[in-house]
């Protein structure tokens, strides 16, 4: 046997241990205690934060000053969920979508068309209902969208995506159906009722809105996570990592690309939906292109393939803006200085930390591989 | 024949890379593609892994035709290949990547003997295995690219420049276990821009010139060619 000569090969090999399997990052190296434990209690401290304020002092430093606390927590939420739903496209498969929030419109403007009486069907369906329908034509859009775009790589996907936001939202701004800037009134918003006979989900209080949007997020975290572990997060892997050699293995890199365009469209939507529902009301204006971008944004700064750094994305897009907002310097409210600063953010960690804040080790493992092959060693 | 090639053209755009290749694989042998930068070598080999599609010509394999067969079907069919550059998957450890070599297969305990057998060859890569395929050395990477593809237990195994970037100790060393992997029965389709041990390892050799083949020959006729020689060996 002529192999590579090797101190060691007369040793008995160690047996491979299934936790020898994967680069993990910090919590993945705990024990499996110890994960649940920090995992369900970031769980219970995210249902508590509406009362963050109670907490004597550190508490009124949390929340926000001009905006209702409950409203923002929500406005939280969807851009969380949407930071999610487009980790899976971005940093799970590694394709660049600056449309995401394209879906995230075809989702809202689903549950306007089955629901609102200004809608020219005039169905008038309750919101619970029309929530499958538009999450199935927003996953319909995405497979539309990708069937003839998956084929292109990199730069030119990312135009592509680019454009379809942009029809989207023009569409919208000229099409009578979807009316433009009048948009759709009186969307219903969630059902049940409080034990006073109450509706849960009103205008007077948007709390509610962030336990649902909390607990969407959650049962999408968990769908995602699994996906992420299976043979399609596998498939993902490797074409993010190098799809020519991805392709070489046997992976069907088209099937599995437009996998992960459709759950981001489907979470995009679910997005929508709640958006929808909340609001009660929305036009064309709703679903400008920053919005795409912002997500991305965050999703890359908290760290592009990992769930949590898109969690923390997800929060830091929709939170500081927010927090700024009401705080005066020099008599302009910080508020209007939220790009600007994100801008400034977000060279620093490109510069510093370009993985991200909570990184994937695999991706920072990608972005080392990528440098050498630049500037070899 | 395993692998035949029939008058193949492919195309890059407006530029015509291959011009009518044709050239057959025996099973068994180690066949030998050379030649210099951008004479067709590698288009050749991602014509007949599917990542390429040809404009004219056919490819069979095992007796069935597969020149408009998706790449991932040719794979379950008993093609593999290391690429050139080597393709390592940088986040995945060396064990998830020979795992992806086995990407289309299901038979889990055949698929353990299979990683023992590549540890086997590799025991390098049992020392690795749980380290990240990005933070391996050029040869270490190379012996990964040469043992992922033996993963999927394949009839033929391309082999892109296995001696690409690699000491000459380690050049030696990577040609023995390919003859090693030879004898074990998988047939193999080497492209090689270092002539000298490619044609002194192979059963047969290709000559690609801009695209088309100008000479072939037994390994060790085309060694003594006085034209290869000169173009190829670096002997005058």
């Amino acid at each position: 046997m002529t192999a590579v000569e090797n101190h060691q090969t007369a040793q008995a090999p160690p047996p491979v241990k299934a936790t020898d399997r994967t680069v993990r990052g910090w919590l993945g190296r705990q024990p499996l205690p110890v994960r649940i434990l920090v995992i369900v209690g970031f769980a219970i401290l995210a249902y508590l934060l509406p009362y963050v304020g109670d907490v004597p002092v550190l508490g009124p430093q949390v929340v926000t000053q001009a905006n209702d606390w409950g409203s923002v927590l929500f406005e939280i939420s969807y851009f969380v969920l949407l930071a999610i739903g487009l980790n899976v496209v971005v940093g799970f498969a590694g394709l660049l979508d600056l449309g995401y929030v394209g879906f995230f419109a075809v989702g809202a403007y689903t549950v306007a068309l089955l629901t609102s009486p200004d809608s020219n069907f005039g169905l008038k369906w309750v919101w619970l209902a029309s929530v499958p329908v538009a999450i199935a034509v927003a996953m319909f859009s995405g497979l539309i969208l990708g069937w003839p775009t998956l084929r292109l790589r990199g730069d030119y996907l990312a135009i592509v995506t680019l454009g379809f936001a942009e029809i989207i939202r023009i569409f919208a701004d000229s099409a009578p159906l979807l009316r433009g800037d009048r948009g759709f009134g009186s969307i219903p918003h969630p059902p049940g009722n409080n034990p006073d006979g109450t509706a849960i989900f009103s205008v007077r209080d948007a709390t509610p809105y962030y336990w649902l949007g909390l607990s969407i997020i959650i049962l999408v975290i968990l769908a995602v996570r699994n996906l992420d572990r299976s043979r399609v997060g596998r498939s993902w892997l490797a074409i993010r990592e190098d799809e020519e050699a991805a392709e070489i293995m046997g992976v069907r890199t088209i099937k599995f690309k437009l996998w992960a365009f459709a759950i981001g469209a489907c979470v995009a939507g679910l997005g929508g939906v709640m958006f929808a529902g909340y609001q009660g009301f929305m036009n064309s204006s709703t679903f400008v292109l920053q919005f795409s971008i912002l997500v991305l944004a965050g999703v890359v700064m908290g760290g592009s393939g990992n769930i949590a750094g898109a969690i923390l994305g997800g929060v830091l897009i929709a939170y500081v803006p927010e927090r700024l907002r009401g705080i005066e310097v020099f008599g302009q409210d910080l508020f209007q200085w939220r790009f600007l600063m994100f801008g400034v953010i977000i060279i620093l960690i490109m510069i510093f930390r370009p993985q991200g804040v909570i990184p994937s080790r695999r991706r920072a493992m990608e972005l080392k591989d990528r440098a050498k092959e630049v500037a070899p060693e | 024949m395993l692998l035949e090639i029939d008058n193949i053209t492919l195309l890059y755009g407006r530029i015509q890379a291959l011009h009518g290749i044709s050239l057959e694989v025996d099973q068994g042998e180690i066949v030998a593609l050379i030649g210099a930068n951008g004479a067709g070598k590698t288009t050749t080999m991602r014509a007949v892994s599917g990542l390429r599609p040809i404009a004219s010509g056919a490819i069979r394999f095992a007796g069935q035709d597969i020149t408009r067969m998706r790449p991932d079907l040719r794979v379950v069919r008993g093609i593999s290949q290391s690429p050139e550059g080597r393709g390592i998957f940088p986040g995945m450890t060396v064990l998830e990547n020979l795992e992806m070599g086995a990407y289309t297969r299901r038979d889990g305990a055949a698929i353990r003997q299979d990683l023992d057998r590549v540890f086997g060859l590799f025991p390098r890569l049992r020392e690795r295995m749980r380290q990240p395929g990005g933070t391996l050395s050029g040869g270490e990477q190379q012996m990964l690219a040469v043992g992922r593809a033996l993963m999927s237990r394949p009839k033929l195994m391309l082999l892109d420049e296995p001696s690409m970037g690699l000491a000459p100790m380690l050049i030696q060393q990577i040609f023995s276990i390919i003859t090693e992997i030879n004898q074990q029965g998988t047939t193999i389709l080497l492209v090689e821009q270092n002539a000298q041990q490619a044609l002194s390892r192979a059963h047969r050799a290709y000559v690609l010139e801009t695209g088309q083949i100008v000479k072939s020959g037994t390994g060790s006729e085309l060694l003594h060619d006085p034209a290869v020689k000169d173009a190829y060996l670096g002997v005058a």
